[in-house]
């Protein structure tokens, strides 16, 4: 049944051009400084100072356009991206509210105009918050220390691939120990980092409790095991009651255990990594802690471990000394050295601060209790839709933030798919909704997530959008598969992007193999 | 200490299902009674009960602010002192428009929508890498990686993929922060995957590398040889035609890595010979944000053995079902730790894919004018400042021409070290150069000074004076 009036929406279309392809020759978007005279005079002409065989010879082939025409043309792009402008529960990414406040915090001098080689002295602003914030999530994990290198969660997934490395070599059982034991349900970036760092990857398939079975990872654990890496809940919603044990396990056979806390929305302030017995955790800041995504980043893996793990943590290590001043400590001789240069997407890290900050620990049980609250509330009405049906439906508790649904049934019935759908809500106003991780092992799946955000309205709206559109699937099928309509652009047209002779990445390549020159 | 139960909340701005009314009808259509049945797949003795060591909540924005940036206002920036710290992070002015775009909200909070509802985010991906592969003189080129340095790893690794290859040459001057990055990558020999690194001579005469030392270790095993170009002493590499040559001679890979901002007067990559580029984005209208601000692009010629080994995702122009309409999708995403997990090219994840955002905004607003302009600026502001610095009693510059933006200053003659130099400059509200008397013990007390457009003879006049008066 509709709650909601539907509103009339179309997404702007402004038809923009390539940058490439707008302004004229001889216009200028920026004038430099006038080099001072006396410069001139001591240095001569500025082409002089180029060695003769690094000079450019080629012309450069980019627009030349006024200030005014970047801006509109950057304005006219970002119009043309819906993001988050009115309901996006894309799932697993945990699309919450980023506090404009912090924008306004970041975007000043003593934030955006830092060197980071600067004196100690002089960052004591930022080493301070970074510390502040490092020992809010040892409060929240019950670990140690926390590092925020990782520029993302993937990156912090690899820092732990790099210190199970570091920490099995130190004690010279390297060569024997390398596998890395995940599931099937586990992020991809889990098996990647790890086998990107040299190891084999052993993935437990689910079971029909919804997670590998305590005797699937016994038979595999062994003492060739270096690490077990893991999420809980996986972005199904579904928690694996065993994992103390599975740590146990993994424990007596000599390996390190991380949790991949990417799934930490909905049970915030209820489960400590340190509790459960792991050795190292992620968080993502630009997720669970307010920062935002930016389409794909800047974002923070915060790598936290126990105090046995530190040494070999990424340096430099924030540290505050015994006065109250703060430092960068080198990380020393077992440290891992560095995934990524400097200490971090520091902006985020106080975005992330910052956002903590405005929750409090009340306020961060709050948005656990609201996600998860707001999860069982959208299955109620989800359910309700003819055609759709939950991923292993046979488990009947209640799921925690994310339910992973299947709209198998409709595109039986009807030859709509999944994709199909997710192409047509945006037609409303809302946002793509997220499928599943590969592998797929639920047919035609979709994945929102409802967090803490979004009010019952919202969380009805789209409801009403994916029952709407499912009664399209069946009354006119060919408006959904043909869909979007109402987009700034059309459905692509499936052409073969993995044939070399189609791609184009750049614009060079594209007028090479697409406009004949005459 | 705090401790906290089940109860039902109350209204916060960041939740509107926070409003008590929201919150007992969403209990009541989930028909939930008490909110812990929700939590009945966590076993009881998972749950943390006890006390949290938690600071109050600051649920007002003029609290909230006046707190954060109450302690974040103890860092001094370079708007407040004069900068001449560079090394691997640059202070260049960002356009007012840069910053505009990467706040805009649909820039900055959206994820990841479908090919039409995010068209216009993907076209800027798309103009991105279309104007770094006019920079660098490359047709293939692919989203944002987190940073320079794992740029470099992830093309040494691509290298080692396609000609099976474990040894890769590195100059000595390699940037250490950008080398422990390397380091990283290229792994550890009991494992599977890793790469040897073997490091190049420097000339000292010169501060290039060392050809003749480049003759004696390459060899057929090499993958690789990775330089960058300036290097990170400043110094450009004006053989880099022959390194890429000599590559080229044992089927070895020639990697590249540059600052963009140098392209519009130095010559591409591409035009001496490199078959992978990568570099750094920040100096694209990027602040440097403590090193928040670093990125990294990949990109070579568009050819299949190279395109098949990238790891990063990327966006192909395409066509739409109506005629005569571009759009842009993700090309070989299956090759992709999303698309094949641990079978995929190493891993890709978020990235900072919001620089390329301000990142296509500056190139599009530099134009082939600017970039030539500010490649002008930077070397005429960088050579008068080392020809100053050379003319004080007791420091010298020991690579005194061809270099770029970066120059190194030795202090030895004055028996102070580079730190005393530094603190000495602080009282005159300057940050001296980067510190390399550690990191290279060959070149004694020196440091690394980066001068860019931002810096008035003004600046650098004052600069000399107080280096004049704190090595007197």
């Amino acid at each position: 049944m509709i709650k909601s009036r539907i509103r009339k929406y179309h997404a702007p279309v402004w038809d923009e051009p390539l940058v490439m392809q707008l302004g004229a020759e001889g216009r200028q978007g920026v004038a430099l400084p006038i080099t001072e005279p006396a410069i001139s005079e001591v240095v001569g002409s500025p082409e002089d100072l180029i060695p003769l065989s690094m000079r450019r010879t080629s012309a450069l082939g980019l627009p030349q356009l006024s200030e005014f025409e970047v801006q509109r043309h950057y304005l006219h792009l970002s119009q043309e991206t819906l993001g988050m402008m009115q309901i996006s529960l894309f799932g697993t990414c945990t699309m919450k509210y980023n506090p404009r406040v912090n924008e306004k915090i970041v975007y000043q001098p003593y934030v955006a105009e830092i060197n980071p080689h600067q004196d100690e002295k002089t960052l004591q602003g930022s080493l301070e918050v970074v510390s502040r914030f490092d020992h809010l999530l040892r409060e929240l994990s019950g670990l140690d220390k926390f590092v925020f290198q990782a520029g993302g969660g993937a990156d912090a997934a690899y820092i732990q691939a790099c210190i199970t490395r570091a920490f099995h070599a130190s004690r010279g059982e390297l060569a024997q120990r390398n596998e890395i034991i995940t599931t099937s349900q586990a992020h991809p970036c889990n098996p990647a980092t790890a086998s990107a760092a040299g190891f084999k990857v052993i993935t437990l398939p689910l079971e029909e409790n919804g997670y590998p079975s305590l005797e699937a990872l016994k038979s595999v654990v062994s003492s060739r095991t270096a690490a077990l890496m893991v999420n809980n809940p996986d972005d199904i919603g579904i928690y694996n009651p065993n994992i103390r044990e599975w740590v146990e396990v993994v424990h007596q056979a000599g390996g390190l255990c991380f949790y991949d806390h990417a799934n930490f929305n909905g049970v915030m302030t209820r489960i400590r990594a340190a509790d459960l017995g792991f050795d190292a955790c992620m968080f993502m800041l630009h997720k669970t802690f307010g920062g935002p995504k930016g389409g794909g980043g800047p974002a923070v893996g915060a790598y936290g471990c126990t105090s046995e793990l530190i040494p070999f943590l990424p340096g430099p290590l924030v540290e505050r000394n015994e006065g109250g001043s703060y430092e960068l400590r080198d990380a020393g001789d077992l440290s891992i050295g560095r995934v990524r240069e400097f200490w971090g997407n520091v902006p985020t890290v106080i975005r992330a601060y910052s956002w903590t900050r405005a929750m409090g620990i009340e306020g961060l049980r709050d948005a656990a209790n609201i996600s998860v609250l707001a999860n069982n509330y959208m299955e109620k009405r989800i359910l309700s839709i003819p055609g759709i049906t939950k991923g292993l439906p046979e488990l009947t508790q209640r799921r925690l933030e994310m339910t992973r649904y299947s709209l198998g049934e409709l595109t039986q019935e009807t030859g709509v798919t999944t994709i199909d759908i997710q192409n047509r809500m945006p037609d409303y106003g809302i946002d793509g909704y997220w499928l599943s991780h590969e592998p797929w092992f639920i047919p035609e799946p979709f994945t929102p997530e409802a967090g803490e955000l979004w009010s019952i309205e919202d969380l009805d709206y789209w409801i009403d959008v994916l029952e709407i559109v499912c009664t399209e699937a069946r009354e006119n099928p060919e408006l959904v598969k043909s869909a979007p309509h109402n987009q700034p652009v059309h459905q692509l047209s499936g052409a073969n992007l993995s044939d070399p002779e189609k791609w184009a990445t750049t614009w060079r390549a594209y007028q090479r193999k697409y406009m004949e020159i005459d | 200490m705090t401790k906290i139960g089940s109860k039902v909340p109350t209204a916060h701005p960041f939740m509107a299902n926070s409003a008590p009314e929201s919150y007992k009808e969403m209990l009541r259509v989930a028909e939930v009674g008490d909110i812990d049945e929700l939590f009945e797949q966590i076993p009881a003795e998972h749950l943390y009960t006890g006390e949290w060591n938690f600071p109050e909540p600051l649920k007002s924005e003029a609290s909230l602010y006046r707190h954060v940036s109450g302690i974040l206002k103890r860092n001094i920036s370079c708007e407040d002192y004069l900068n001449f710290l560079g090394a691997g992070c640059w202070q260049h002015y960002v356009p007012a428009i840069c910053d505009e775009m990467v706040t805009r909200t649909e820039f900055l909070t959206s994820v990841w929508g479908t090919p039409s509802s995010d068209h216009g985010r993907n076209q800027v991906w798309f103009e991105f890498a279309s104007q770094i592969g006019e920079l660098v003189g490359m047709e293939f080129v692919g989203l944002p990686l987190y940073s320079f340095g794992t740029a470099g790893g992830h093309a040494i690794r691509m290298a080692s993929r396609m000609n099976k290859r474990h040894k890769v040459l590195i100059p000595r001057s390699m940037d250490p922060e950008r080398l422990a990055v390397l380091k990283t990558y290229c792994g550890y020999a009991e494992l599977d995957g890793f790469i040897e690194i073997v490091q190049v001579e420097v000339d000292p005469q010169s501060g290039r590398l060392d050809l003749r030392d480049l003759e004696s270790k390459i060899d057929h095993e090499v993958t690789a040889v990775y330089f960058d170009n300036p290097n990170y002493l400043g110094v450009i590499e004006k053989e880099a035609r022959a390194i890429c040559d000599l590559a080229h001679k044992f089927g070895v890979e020639a990697i590249v890595g540059v600052d963009p901002i140098s392209l519009g007067v130095l010559a591409s990559p591409a035009e001496y010979g490199a078959d992978i580029v990568v570099g750094t984005t920040q100096p694209l209208g990027v602040h440097m944000n403590c090193g928040g601000g670093v990125g990294g692009f990949i990109a070579t010629r568009d050819e299949e053995r190279y395109a098949r080994e990238y790891p990063t995702l990327q966006v192909s122009l395409t066509d739409t079902i109506e005629q005569g309409e571009m759009a842009f999708a993700l090309t070989l995403f299956e090759q992709s730790s999303y698309g094949s997990r641990e079978d995929g090219n190493d891993w890709t994840g978020n990235s900072v894919y919001l620089w390329a955002v301000a990142n296509a905004t500056y190139m599009s607003l530099m134009g082939p004018s600017g970039f030539k302009s500010i490649g002008h600026s930077i070397l005429e502001r960088s050579h008068y400042a080392a020809l100053k610095i050379a003319e004080i009693p007791k420091l010298s510059v020991p690579w005194r021409t061809d270099f770029f933006k970066e120059f190194v200053v030795n202090f030895d003659a004055t028996h102070k070290t580079v730190a005393e130099v530094n603190t000495a400059l602080m009282t005159h509200k300057i940050f001296g150069g980067k510190d390399l008397s550690e990191d290279f013990p060959e070149l004694g007390q020196s440091a690394l000074y980066s001068v860019t457009e931002i810096h008035t003879q003004e600046d650098l006049d004052t600069l000399v004076a107080a280096l004049e008066e704190v090595t007197k």
